[in-house]
């Protein structure tokens, strides 16, 4: 974990929170600390300035609730690909840095997540990849792992949306949380991108086209088209599948648990 | 619109809201110039995620116009003389440059946004603006690290962000309309 770039986070926090830190003011902490200090400093005083910042003493209860959801979704995720690429001979070597890639960024919202989260953390649950039985060959079969990679993408980018609402009285938490959903969104795309290949279906866009997909519960809604109560069928002419994929969907927090609960052993 | 005028975003919300259809209107004029003479040897799958790119962010326009409503600010002048559509790593280039610039103004300004309707919005289209970059970063460089490159995605995992100040300042040299977005929030 680079140290500056968690600084830098630190950084991007909004006034108010700023404000709550009670030991290293940004000022103080910026002028007392040079840069080679602080890159000398140990990860945890680094992590306990972040926890600081995210104040988890005042942060409210739904945030709290909101991250730790979130942070689930992340530890499903970055299991599932460190599982696969360890996997050997299941993912081809000319599209293992892809998903090396997608590993790495999971692994790091989950450190992100739990540095934000301090002791409020939930532990990581312990994961049943055959989402009892229905995947019975997702570490066997490529097309099957890049099938359920790309659920679970396309969900992360729906739940995370779904939860924006939920983070607006926390400008900094609400920023972190909508470039985590945007790297998402760049995982779903390639992830696609891969399948469309794989399956020789070049209705599998980058994109999400209609409500199309499976399984259908990952995709269902996709094919509104009301945004902010403007009814935009036929907008400029173009047709329902380019209406809908230029728009992708929230999805609850419970529609999200229902897709992703067979995965968790309980 | 003139070129010479000057155009204001506005406050607030409509401000904000006027920013992305600024954003926009740029990206719907590069790909509509950028189909209308293609490069020589444009691939099958070149010229259909520029297609639907470029439909996209035409829906993502017009949806701008009909949500601001009186509000909205007129139709940009836009300037791509320095593009050259000819050349294939100018337009995939340039397109790149588009949307990654476009996930990263979304991602600054959503915090701006006071109005959740608005930010779910927001959020319905930034994650389609970053599909298109990995798209496109794909067509740059198939099957690697690029479509979410450390370029763009820092060692916490998380995606560029830009002020939307910034943004319009990069932006500038592609719009002849000088655009002032000292209302917006801060």
């Amino acid at each position: 974990m680079n140290l500056f770039k968690i600084i830098d986070d630190i950084q991007q926090f909004d006034g108010e929170y700023v404000d709550r830190l009670e030991y290293a003011s940004r000022r103080s902490f910026m002028s007392s600390f040079s840069s080679k200090v602080a890159a000398a400093a140990t990860p945890l005083a680094v992590a306990s300035i972040l926890n600081k910042a995210t104040a988890q003493a005042t942060l409210p209860q739904q945030i709290v609730d909101v991250l730790n959801f979130a942070l689930t979704l992340e530890y499903l995720e970055a299991e599932y690909y460190i599982r696969g690429l360890n996997t050997p001979g299941l993912i081809p070597a000319n599209t293992r840095d892809v998903f090396d890639q997608i590993r790495k960024h999971e692994v790091a919202h989950v450190e992100f997540l739990k540095s934000a989260l301090g002791n409020k953390a939930v532990m990581k649950p312990n994961f049943d990849f055959t989402a009892k039985g229905m995947f019975p060959n997702v570490f066997s079969d490529y097309p099957t792992f890049v099938t359920v990679a790309k659920a679970f993408e396309d969900t992360g980018v729906r739940a995370y949306k779904g939860q924006a609402p939920n983070l607006m009285s926390v400008d900094a938490i609400l920023e972190a949380a909508l470039r985590i959903h945007s790297v998402e969104a760049r995982h779903a795309a390639e992830v696609r991108i891969i399948l469309s290949i794989l399956t020789n279906n070049p209705r599998i866009e980058p994109w999400i086209t209609l409500n199309e997909g499976v399984p259908a519960p990952v995709y269902a809604g996709e094919d509104n088209t009301t945004h902010a109560g403007v009814d935009i069928t036929g907008i400029a002419g173009k047709s329902k599948e380019i209406i809908t994929e230029a728009f992708d969907e929230p999805l609850s927090k419970e529609a999200v648990l229902a897709i992703v609960s067979p995965f968790i052993m309980m | 619109m003139e070129p010479d005028a000057t155009v204001d975003l506005g406050s607030g919300d409509i401000g904000i809201l006027n920013f992305a259809y600024a954003l926009e209107q740029l990206e719907a004029a590069f790909y509509t110039q950028a189909l209308e003479m293609p490069y020589s040897g444009m691939t099958d799958v070149e010229r259909r995620y520029l297609t639907d790119v470029r439909d996209h962010e035409i829906v993502h326009r017009e949806f701008f116009k009909a949500a601001l409503g009186n509000n909205a600010i007129p139709g940009l002048q836009v300037n791509f003389s320095k593009i050259n559509f000819n050349d294939r790593a100018s337009v995939l280039g340039t397109a790149r440059v588009l949307e990654d610039t476009g996930v990263a103004a979304y991602n600054g300004a959503g915090k701006y946004l006071e109005n959740v309707d608005f930010l779910v919005v927001a959020g319905k289209i930034v994650s389609v603006e970053a599909r298109h970059a990995a798209a496109i970063r794909d067509l740059l460089q198939p099957r690697t690290r690029f479509f979410a490159g450390d370029d763009v995605v820092n060692e916490n995992g998380l995606d560029i962000v830009m002020e939307p100040g910034m943004v319009l300042a990069a932006a500038q040299p592609f719009i002849e309309t000088r655009i002032t977005a000292n209302n917006l929030p801060k």
